[in-house]
């Protein structure tokens, strides 16, 4: 593209956690002062977030060259040996043929980490507002509608529902207020999901011409972006956006010289993971509560201030562009029959290449883990996957094969929710991650439904007492029955769908509930009241580390001989167990760790507490 | 009444879905939200003072007492949670003396848990004044706790 000598530094949130600002800084001083004719740039995320800080070199001659886990000492290496000596740092650059990369389709991310997220110039120099262009200088709203519709797009924040007709519905309703909205949903609150974070940081300017255009379709002529506060850098490049958008006359009355006007308002939200919900959401922008009320009347009939709105989340509106540049039929080209186009997931947990990456809908999700990914940290077992967040489930191994599109995800009791992913190994814990779940669904139900508020309540605390060795074998009907019902009494999604990490649980790991229960084990050895800390007496050196990590000075002895873990004051947070360099503290569960077993197994008339004590 | 919040409560008044603009940049000012400051907003947006509480006490950014001069938010997102999170909880705790939700008597700190900070592939992860570390392990915490203690 660009025929200048540039280095890149991927500069999301997680870049700079990584340490990305240390590297710019150290890039920049050492160009300076070496007098090179490189320029230091940033931009947003490169997507390999496992290898963090990434920096990219892009020589003058189109070559790209990347490096991860940049720190002060390779950046000196890279300056010297690459910019200055022409040759590129074998050892510190990720091959081209790199598999994380090989079996991606960038269609949303496609200027994510190529592009300065800061300058509409460099938007624009990659296709940017081309869509809108053409949409306003040559199509009807209608042409833009069907062209949508024949795209196949589906909503990309959880439920599918399409988009297309969407903006159909939004468009042939009347309004009783002369207005029409047009609304982006960036609240992502799922835990463990940063894909919309990504994209406002890394192309805010590809989410916006989308709302553009939806505007333009269905005769609205003004919009908000509600985005969770816990993201402020996408929050800053969002206003840097908007004002570069007036700057250019792409924002304001007459649109690019058209009678298409627009405005458009960036609402923080205030953490509440409800506000997800589209009818929360428009309460939370009218400054109430956020809380979801009874459709219909669907927000495309009467929305926000009572006005037919169009609410689409962050990855569908950052699609639109694309489809109106390549055209409706030949998007519907990528995919499977029901789900078109590509679907970007935050790749998380016990894996080993992590990262924001984005496949075509129909690859199979154990190519995603292990092509993609890497596999499992440790080459342990790979154990399950979960999807969708709070309301989405856990795929186990066995299905691993199934295909990434909306309705065979759903088959299998998960969803595909708007693009967590976070893998678990033989160390996670089944039951502990729908306790999890539950928790968090519980404190942020809005209290509304009846069934949500207790329901949810019930179930937690039937799942901590699994946890903590006091379950009884009628807990699992228990648990089945309240999930039922919460599914059918509640109003919104957030209710329908937060029985969903239980049930797949249930219904792929209910062995594990019964050992729990049964057994007062925990076969991943995560669940604190049923597990016990040992050490093992021939492989502990005497080092003293586990006495001085423990914070209850449980884990004891002398230098230089066997230590011990006093099982009174233990209180089992794992610390003496992570810092032990030599394997010498064993985890023990159920039987080994000396735990009664339930009572609930026992026969009456047995003695309780064990006859051979 | 500080002279910021007036020019606020002038900026705002009249403005459509004026409440939580008002709520999280009176909080900006003050650091957490005055009892006085709650009933000044309701007399500008014209809603009761219940009205008010009721939408403050509804989201999770909202505070009624002041915070600490430093804030750490120890993440429990799901990725997190699978990479070790709680172990995370038991070093702040033996390090400051406090549980998550609360601040230390000296008014150093204050500790939250957080749902998620989007830095899943750093699991686990905390924040401190803005600032992620991530990859962390109760060791590293733990000198990170006392490094950030140290800065004034």
């Amino acid at each position: 593209m660009s025929a200048r000598a540039e280095v890149a530094v991927g500069m999301s949130s997680c870049g700079i956690a990584a340490g990305a600002r240390t590297v710019f800084e150290a890039l920049s001083t050492s160009v300076r002062s070496k007098g090179l004719p490189w320029s230091v740039v940033s931009t947003g995320c490169i997507g390999a977030c496992h290898a963090e800080p990434l920096v990219e070199v892009r020589q003058p001659d189109g070559r790209r060259f990347l490096y991860g886990n940049v720190d002060e000492a390779k950046v000196e290496s890279i300056v010297s040996g690459h910019l200055q000596a022409g040759a590129p740092v074998a050892e510190l650059l990720i091959p081209a043929d790199y598999p994380y990369l090989a079996k991606q389709r960038r269609i949303v991310l496609a200027n994510c980490g190529v592009i300065d997220p800061e300058s509409i110039d460099e938007y624009v120099a990659h296709d940017g507002y081309k869509a809108l262009r053409k949409v306003l200088n040559t199509m009807v709203p209608d042409q833009v509608v069907e062209e949508v519709k024949k795209s196949g797009l589906r909503g990309r924040g959880g439920a599918g529902f399409s988009t297309g007709m969407k903006w159909t519905f939004a468009k042939d309703s009347k309004s009783l207020t002369g207005k029409k909205f047009v609304i982006c949903n960036a609240d992502e609150g799922d835990p463990g999901a940063f894909m919309d974070r990504s994209v406002l940081e890394g192309d805010p300017h590809a989410v916006l011409e989308g709302m553009l255009i939806c505007a333009y379709a269905i005769g609205s002529d003004e919009g908000y972006m509600y985005v969770r506060a816990e993201y402020p850098l996408a929050i800053k490049r969002l206003h840097i956006a908007l004002r570069q958008m007036e700057e250019q006359g792409f924002l304001g009355k007459n649109i690019m010289g058209t009678p298409f006007s627009f405005q458009l308002h960036i609402k923080e939200g205030a953490g509440a993971f409800v506000c997800g919900e589209e009818t929360a959401l428009m309460a939370s922008i009218e400054g109430r509560r956020g809380m979801p009320r009874l459709r219909p009347p669907f927000p495309a009939a009467r929305g926000l201030w009572d006005s037919p709105s169009n609410i689409n989340n962050v990855e569908t509106y950052a699609n639109v562009p694309s489809v109106i540049r390549m055209g409706g039929a030949e998007y519907a080209k990528i995919g499977t029959e029901k789900s078109k186009g590509t679907k970007v997931f935050a790749l998380a947990g016990k894996i080993k290449r992590g990262g924001m990456i984005e496949v075509p809908m129909g690859i199979s999700l154990r190519e995603v883990i292990f092509d993609i990914g890497g596999g499992i940290i440790g080459d342990k077992q790979f154990k399950a996957v979960q999807m969708g967040g709070p309301s989405g489930g856990c795929v186990p191994e066995k299905l691993a094969d199934v295909l990434v599109d909306y309705d065979s995800l759903t088959a299998t009791g998960a969803i595909m929710g708007s693009g967590g992913m976070v893998v678990m190994d033989e160390s996670t814990c089944m039951v502990d991650v729908a306790r999890y779940f539950l928790t968090f669904i519980q404190s942020e139900s809005c209290g509304k439904c009846t069934f949500c508020r207790i329901g949810t309540k019930r179930m937690l605390e039937i799942l901590t007492r699994i946890t903590e060795g006091k379950g009884e074998e009628k807990d699992i009907a228990e648990l089945e029955e309240l999930a039922a019902r919460i599914k059918v009494s509640s109003l919104c999604g957030l209710g329908q769908t937060a029985p969903n990490p239980v049930l797949t649980t249930l219904r792929y790991f209910r062995s594990e509930y019964d050992d729990h229960i049964r057994n007062h084990r925990c076969a991943a050895r995560k669940c604190k009241a049923l597990i016990r800390y040992h050490v093992l007496p021939d492989a502990c050196t005497g080092c003293m580390l586990c006495a001085r990590v423990c914070p209850t000075k449980a884990a004891h002895g002398e230098r230089k001989k066997a230590h011990v873990i006093d099982q009174e004051t233990c209180i089992q947070c794992g610390l003496c167990f992570e810092a032990c360099r030599f394997d010498a503290i064993e985890i023990r569960t159920g039987r080994e760790a000396g735990l009664a077993i339930s009572a609930a197994r026992m026969t009456p008339g047995t003695s309780s507490g064990g006859s051979h004590a | 009444m500080e002279e910021a919040f007036l020019a606020l409560l002038a900026e705002w008044k009249g403005v459509k879905g004026n409440v939580i603009p008002l709520l999280q940049k009176t909080q900006e000012v003050f650091g957490y939200l005055p009892k006085e400051a709650m009933r000044e907003i309701a007399a500008t947006t014209g809603k009761t003072v219940a009205e008010i509480y009721g939408v403050a006490t509804f989201y999770a950014q909202f505070r009624f007492t002041p915070m600490g001069k430093h804030v750490m938010k120890v993440c429990h997102g799901t990725a997190c949670h699978v990479q070790g999170a709680d172990s995370l909880d038991t070093v702040v705790e033996q390090k400051l003396g406090v549980k998550p939700g609360a601040t230390t008597a000296d008014g150093e700190f204050t500790v939250e848990r957080v749902a998620c900070l989007g830095c899943c592939s750093l699991a686990p992860v905390v924040m401190i004044d803005g600032e992620v570390y991530g990859r962390l392990t109760g060791d590293k915490l733990g000198k990170i706790v006392a490094a950030a203690g140290a800065k004034k």
